[in-house]
């Protein structure tokens, strides 16, 4: 238990952080609400309502991010192996090897449909 | 770090019974090279390449399948059990998978092409997708898809812990989910289907992984067996065993579709493409009740005073709504997916007593409700007008004028749903309600031959309707199916016959697979 305290000391100090920022900016700023001010991004450009076109958007980016996130994942497996590769011997070269063919099988996949092009 | 990396000497590499394990491969494997056909051949020979690589893989994981019977042995690092009940519960779903295969593979009944949407992210009524159903084009990925989740279903039942099956449970699923929203026709309702099927089949799996971390919080371990000794030792604290264990079988229970967990059955039944829907209706079902059997049987047969109360209110409640409201529907696939709410409950009546003749009486029932109802979506699927599938059973009156051959056989696979003597049914029936009569579960017999008499009264509504009614003037036609459709239905209705007038060999065969392995 003694080696959490630390951590939890830093989970307080970070929480109490959080809520004393919110509460102190609610309390002192100034309040003078305009059109602008009341928008969702404050940055100058209107959110628009709808997507053009009756609700369609391109869906490049969620398919971006969710290759990314298969590579990620199996770096995620590729590290402890590569940590204990010596002491994982040929079988877990194999299982690695049988691994990273099956996700690139999905790869080629992706790659002959056309869905690693951007336009 | 140089120091810990000697330490550390060769990890202990674990042995693999890729023998045992073969039927599965043999499915993941075609499922991965089914992925490849689709990313590199051209796509006029991929439906081809498709159908044979699919049909030839399974028969050929059938046949390891028949070649393993007998063997009782724990395989993977004892992860998959590979016992009587798992070869009788893979066998049965890869022969209907084989059938629903086959149905997949129709092209010839929808004008069309097969049941499949030319691209499924179309927006439906779009511009898009009139030019790609202008153009013919047919997709082939189902197979690959369908694949995957046939060997997460060989893997669900054989599972000897509760990890792999989880990562069985959603490998069977989400294929499923994606099946679902492929519909050609009635785009918005197949689409809708998927996003529940998604959402609750989601909550389902939650439920499921949270009941096996309480469950390894009391027993230290995934595995049955460490389960049920854990449980007989009491060891840890028991609020923390009931609540997994309650948890658990809801995910379960989810998958089989017993009420209160059936509430996404009709509506998935109805909007999913019907070769999809007689695939969940047979196989998913049967892979499920096979991981059921494994956990309530092998892991928490120490525990059944505890869940049989529960189970008996379960079998009954869905034996009650499923009987009773399929009496109100007026669409064929959600009166079968009432139907099969209802078969759910019929099975869990021979479930809840924790003796071999109630597994083999579960298995055979499995087997014949599974031929029965993939032979019935067939029929489903054959009975069209200008917008499709006619599942309005209004249209269905004075079929047999139209057709009768394909009124007498889905009247044949009707009075097996109801339990007609000389049908499948009928002996399934008689098993399992013996079964549990012996086991000392009267009351629940009683309630189940109540519940069949309801049953029947709808089934036999329809058999009336399709005999007795005057032909619309304008109503569906009857498709005249390719090979493929007529094969699914002919062997569905010779198994539902045969197992009807000559059930001993099977019933010879789920007795002697009644046996788990610990």
């Amino acid at each position: 238990m003694q080696a959490y305290v630390p951590i939890i000391a830093l989970a307080a100090l970070a929480a109490g952080f959080a809520v004393f920022s919110i509460v102190a900016g609610a309390l002192s700023g100034p309040k003078r609400y305009n059109r602008a001010k009341l928008e969702s991004y404050e940055c100058g450009i209107e959110p628009t309502p709808q997507a053009v076109g009756g609700g369609r958007f391109p869906v490049k980016y969620y398919l971006t991010a969710m290759l990314f996130i298969i590579f990620d994942i199996e770096i995620i497996f590729l590290y402890p192996w590569a940590v204990r590769f010596d002491s994982l011997g040929v079988f877990g070269l194999v299982e690695m090897v049988l691994f990273i063919l099956t996700v690139f099988v999905a790869y080629a996949y992706v790659w002959r449909r056309g869905g690693l092009e951007w336009d | 770090m140089t120091a810990l990396t000697r330490q550390v000497t060769e990890i202990q590499s674990p042995t693999i019974e890729y023998g045992l394990l073969a039927p599965m491969l043999v499915v993941f494997g075609a499922a991965v090279l089914g992925v490849l056909v689709e990313a590199f051949l051209p796509r006029r020979v991929r439906y081809p390449v498709q159908v044979v690589l699919s049909l030839g893989a399974l028969a050929v994981a059938l046949g390891m399948v028949v070649t393993l019977a007998d063997r009782v042995e724990v395989a993977a690092e004892g992860s998959v059990a590979i016992d009587g009940p798992t070869l009788f519960i893979q066998g049965t779903v890869l022969a209907l998978s084989l059938l629903s295969v086959l149905l997949f593979a129709e092209r010839r009944v929808d004008p069309g092409g097969d049941a499949f949407a030319s691209a499924a992210s179309s927006l439906p009524g779009s511009e898009d997708e009139r030019t790609l159903t202008a153009q013919r084009v047919q997709q082939t990925e189902v197979y690959p898809l369908v694949m995957f989740s046939i060997g997460g279903m060989l893997l669900f039942p054989a599972s000897n812990d509760l990890l792999t099956m989880f990562v069985a449970l959603e490998v069977l699923s989400f294929p499923l989910y994606l099946l679902c929203g492929m519909a050609r026709r009635r785009r918005l309702l197949s689409q809708e289907a998927a996003v529940k099927y998604f959402l609750l089949g989601s909550f389902s799996s939650a439920f499921f992984i949270y009941g096996v971390a309480l469950l390894y919080g009391y027993a230290g371990s995934v595995r049955l067996s460490d389960i049920d000794r854990a449980v007989s030792e009491q060891v840890g604290s028991e609020g923390l065993l009931l609540a997994g264990v309650a948890l658990l079988t809801v995910g379960l229970l989810f998958k089989i579709a017993a009420v209160p967990f059936h509430a996404w059955t009709p509506d998935v039944y109805q909007g999913a493409p019907t070769p999809v829907t007689g695939f969940m209706a047979a196989c998913t079902k049967i892979a499920a009740f096979g991981a059921l059997l494994r956990v309530l049987y092998v892991g928490l047969g120490g525990l059944r005073l505890d869940w049989q109360p529960l189970l008996w209110a379960i079998a009954i409640l869905t034996m009650v709504v499923g009987a009773v409201v399929a009496l109100t529907q007026s669409d064929v696939k959600r009166m079968l997916a009432y139907s099969s709410i209802a078969h759910a409950g019929f099975v869990l009546t021979g479930m809840v007593v924790v003796e071999p003749a109630g597994i083999s009486s579960v298995l055979f029932y499995l087997a014949a409700y599974g031929f029965a109802t993939v032979g019935a979506f067939a029929v489903v699927s054959l009975v069209r007008d200008a917008g499709g599938e006619a599942t309005h059973l209004s249209r269905w009156a004075g079929l047999a004028k139209r057709s009768p051959l394909v009124a007498g056989v889905f009247t044949l696979f009707l009075l097996a749903f109801a339990g007609i003597p000389l049908t499948s049914g009928f002996v399934g029936k008689l098993v399992v309600f013996l079964a549990a009569w012996q086991g000392g579960a009267w009351p629940l017999v009683l309630v189940a031959v109540l519940a069949s008499a309801v049953a029947a009264f709808f089934y036999v509504r329809v058999i009336v309707l399709m005999y007795f009614s005057e032909p619309a003037p304008e109503g569906p036609t009857v498709a005249v199916p390719s090979p493929l459709t007529a094969a699914a239905i002919g062997l569905g209705a010779l198994v539902t016959v045969g197992l009807g007038v000559a059930p001993a060999p099977l019933l010879t065969l789920a007795e002697q697979a009644a046996v788990f392995v610990r």
